[in-house]
């Protein structure tokens, strides 16, 4: 009798924990059904779902007609290169706070925390003008230096939660052992942390690709990454929503990807630490 | 070589005064030990000499060398931690083989000191596996393996032993022992377990509060402690402490007497008393007899002898192996 | 603890991130500081002068800054309140077994990871458009008016597709809080005669708290700056009916060329987000530290 009772709630829960899920998950899967019908039919009414004339078309016109591939690489270069130099800046910084601990480490954490709480519209206006000055507008480079510090904080964060349960006796070790403080790091630290480490450069590499307020206000067509590329599909000009949708799953497909692999350190690197 | 000096070595965390001011000598091939309730600061003053920590005030000498102001990796020391602080992501190999190649020691003699590592530490056919894969008597072995392929001056322990059982607790404290007899190199050994201290040591140094009770050998500190702490903490099971009438009877504050100093008789003797509980060890039996005007005394008898409780018994501790102590808690001699 | 000279090594390590971020802090604010008592247009160069707090002035009494303070708290309220209660609901279903629990994991996560261009310019134009889109072709079938979604509640529209984005993460961190919960406490309330209702009031919920209090926290962080959503989507219009503080100071200075009132407009928004930030800080020192 409860076996059933059971069995029977277990039916209905996942009936609508898949309603619920599919339901959320829609918007995505009909863009990337779309894009993979031609203009007609992706505003037919009533809409066709699955059986239509399956047509790549889409895609090559949006790569042939805006360059796709160079705008992906600009999101590459901007999301990978600045979660490296991040990393490079970060490692050494959540290696002293979680291994040195002071008294006022905790303060410089939060205080880290806090610059993520600027507006980033509050320094709109100067950064523009200082890269329009230096010639920073519309690079790679620019946004690269932007995204680094703006991302800063979360990298410094989530290292410091991931070494802090590194046991500190086990870098004691590595110094009675007669390692310098650049071999402790490199060849204890680091290789014990390289779980963190790697969930941490996953999570601000997603956080750069999808960062859409300096990439929009920063760029105007070389540097431009895939947020500001899609975003130029925003004036309509006739009928375009397959191509509209070709572009947008190519934008997201790759983020999408790694988010899921990363999805189970997601919650304790975005909470930093706080929730596990 | 391996002489270890210690010259009113202070340490203060924050304000807190740690350990107080320490003198201590430590001959080159002696097994030392530091013994002490936990928060003696034992383990504090390990670290100092490690160099993991900085004195604040004071000198470390190591054969004849000023070594306060020099980093742990300089110091010539290896140590063994008490979580035995393994490197996961190494194989047991790369593991022993780290402060070598740390010291930028060629290829082929890591190898060799390797294997002959391994060989005296029953390693060999581990050498490829992940300490996640080893037991916790072999990790503390390759922890061990780790520390002797250096040669340090000095070995120094942070209470192994303690995350083993206890069977295998008495197995490696022979290793260990035995580690000693062929190395004859100086070892630092820290324990909050008396029975390690009095089976292990040359010389054993008793802490309290960041102060030395008292240094001595083994059987000096068993038979001839300082003061009421060393008396109280070395010897298992604990001395028992008389105060009052008996102790007045010869002229002291207090008396002191093991409870394997004290003859039990069903029949006759000096104090009276009711056995309450008694502890059959199968070797020995532990009886708490309550005497009338005394308390209660811990009297080892031989595992032959039957009592139970209720049983009047009566007690005559050996004159000889009374100890006294003044009002202070010092012995008098 | 630690010797000096690990000390002295935390110091040198630490500071390339603490001058980074000083300067990322200091230089800019300064100079926001700056010009907002300047009259400065990028239109006019080498007008620059000295103008007080005229600025401020020009830039509080605008009936558009009332407009998009209004705008941005109830875009923020908004999204926190639907995210939230949506995040509990979803997060205790999901937390009961049932069959490929972890294929919908994915798909209820999965909108977070998109960027947030693409999907306004998704919702903008597949979902919401009143002619072609999915939701105009269900109100036909159903023999019912399109509802102009941007036209007749561009704010509502907005709320709604940023909260589809965040909705995955409320409900991922509240489902790991509640995965944490100790099943022998809610056994033991069982047996202590707790009902569904009481053990979820008095149980479940204090141990979401903190959850709560941490996406709180990071959601208002990126919530006060939505910006893309409303660029792509509504041009901050009709009017300024969907115009929030970020897209307001953007449009000052960016397509106004007003680098002052801009300016000016940005201190404002920094004393703000300070208010809201000393604010949450403070709810989450009484929530992280126990």
């Amino acid at each position: 009798m409860a076996r059933q009772v059971k069995t029977r709630n277990k039916v209905i829960v996942t009936i609508a924990a898949w309603a619920v899920g599919i339901a959320i998950f829609f918007p995505i899967l009909w863009t990337v059904i779309t894009s993979f019908k031609s203009e007609a039919d992706a505003i037919a009414d009533p809409p066709v779902f699955l059986f239509f004339n399956w047509t790549l078309e889409n895609y090559v016109t949006v790569q042939e007609r805006s360059d796709y591939f160079n705008h992906f690489m600009n999101s590459v270069v901007i999301s990978v290169g600045s979660t490296l130099i991040g990393l490079l800046i970060a490692v050494p910084a959540a290696w002293a706070m979680a291994f040195v601990p002071g008294k006022r480490t905790k303060d410089l954490l939060m205080w880290m925390l806090s610059t993520k709480m600027l507006p980033p519209v509050g320094v709109l206006v100067p950064l523009y003008l200082i890269f329009r000055d230096i010639g920073l507008l519309d690079t790679r480079i620019g946004l690269v230096i932007v995204l680094t510090l703006i991302n800063l904080p979360i990298i410094i964060w989530m290292l410091y939660t991931y070494f802090r349960e590194i046991p500190g006796e086990i870098l004691e070790a590595a110094r009675m052992d007669g390692a310098t403080l650049k071999a402790e790091i490199l060849y204890v630290l680091t290789p014990m942390a390289v779980p963190g480490i790697a969930s941490t450069l996953l999570l601000n590499i997603i956080l750069a690709w999808n960062e859409a307020f300096w990439t929009l206000n920063l760029t105007a067509a070389n540097a431009a990454p895939l947020t500001a590329f899609i975003a130029s599909y925003s004036s309509p000009e006739g009928l375009f929503y397959a191509k509209l949708s070709a572009a947008s799953t190519m934008a997201i497909a790759p983020i999408l990807i790694m988010g899921w692999f990363s999805q189970k350190q997601l919650v304790r690197g975005l909470t930093f630490g706080a929730v596990k | 070589m391996g002489s270890i000096v210690l010259e009113k070595v202070h340490k203060l965390y924050g304000n807190v005064e740690v350990i107080p001011s320490i003198d201590l000598t430590i001959n080159d091939g002696e097994f030392v030990v530091f013994v002490g309730p936990s928060g003696c600061g034992k383990s504090t003053l390990l670290r100092l000499i490690a160099g993991l920590e900085d004195t604040t005030s004071g000198a470390i000498r190591i054969d004849g060398n000023d070594v306060t102001e020099t980093p742990p990796a300089k110091r010539g020391l290896a140590m063994v931690f008490q979580s035995y602080a393994l490197y996961p992501h190494m194989s047991v190999r790369k593991n022993i083989a780290f402060p070598l190649k740390m010291a930028g020691m060629d290829k082929a003699e890591i190898d060799r000191r390797v294997e002959g590592a391994a060989n005296v530490l029953n390693l060999t056919q581990y050498l490829d596996r992940r300490p996640g894969q080893l037991s916790g008597g072999q990790r503390q072995r390759v922890a061990i393996g780790r520390a002797i392929v250096r040669e340090p001056s000095a070995f120094l322990f942070d209470e192994p032993l303690s995350n083993l059982d206890a069977a295998l607790r008495v197995n490696m404290r022979l290793e260990i022992s035995e580690l000693h007899q062929s190395l004859k190199t100086t070892m630092i050994y820290v324990t909050h377990d008396q029975v390690e201290a009095m089976t292990m040591a040359d010389k054993i140094v008793v802490l309290q509060a960041g102060n030395i009770e008292q240094v001595g050998s083994p059987l000096e500190l068993y038979r001839n402690p300082r003061n009421r702490f060393v008396a109280g903490f070395i010897g298992s099971p604990k001395m028992n402490f008389i105060e009052g009438a008996e102790a007045a009877k010869r002229g002291v504050h207090a008396i002191g007497v093991r409870p394997e100093h004290i003859a039990l008789s069903k029949d006759s003797g000096l104090w009276k008393g009711t056995v309450g509980l008694s502890e059959h060890l199968g070797s020995d039996t532990f009886c708490y007899v309550n005497v009338e005007g005394i308390g209660t005394l811990n009297v080892r008898t031989s595992g032959e002898v039957s009592v139970h409780h209720g049983d009047t018994v009566w007690l005559t501790p050996g004159e000889a192996n009374i100890h006294r102590f003044d009002k202070d808690g010092m012995a008098i001699r | 603890m630690a010797t000096k000279h690990s000390r002295a090594a935390a110091r040198l390590m630490i500071s390339p991130a603490v001058l980074l971020l000083l300067g990322w802090m200091i230089v800019p604010l300064a100079m926001t500081l700056y010009f907002s008592f300047q009259r400065y247009n990028l239109l006019m160069p080498g007008m620059e002068e000295w103008t007080g707090l005229a600025n401020y002035q020009y830039f509080l009494t605008d009936p558009a800054f009332f407009d998009a303070l209004t705008n941005t708290l109830l875009l923020v309220g908004g999204v926190l309140l639907v995210t939230i209660i949506g995040g509990v609901m979803l997060a205790l279903l999901l937390d009961q077994p049932f069959f490929g629990q972890g294929v919908v994991r994915i798909l209820v996560i999965a909108p977070f990871f998109v960027m947030p261009t693409v999907s306004a310019l998704v919702w903008k134009n597949m979902f919401l458009n009143p002619v072609n889109g999915l939701f105009a072709h269900a109100a036909k079938a159903l023999g019912l008016q399109p509802y102009d979604f941007f036209a007749q509640a561009p704010l509502a529209s907005i709320i709604g597709i940023v909260s589809w984005q965040w909705l995955p993460f409320a409900t991922l961190i509240l489902l790991t809080a509640l995965q944490s919960l100790d099943q022998e406490q809610l056994e033991a309330a069982e047996m202590d005669g707790a009902g569904p209702l009481s053990r979820f009031f008095h149980i479940m919920l204090p141990h979401l708290a903190r959850a709560i209090t941490v996406v709180i926290l990071i959601q208002t962080i990126f919530l006060l700056s939505v910006f893309a959503e409303i660029l792509v989507t509504t041009n901050g219009g009709p009017g300024t009916a969907s115009t929030n503080l970020t897209y307001l100071i953007y449009a000052q200075s960016l397509l106004q060329f007003d680098v002052g009132g801009g300016s000016a407009g940005g201190v404002v928004a920094i004393v703000l987000a300070n208010i809201v930030a000393i604010f949450l800080m403070r709810m989450i020192g009484k929530n992280l530290e126990a």
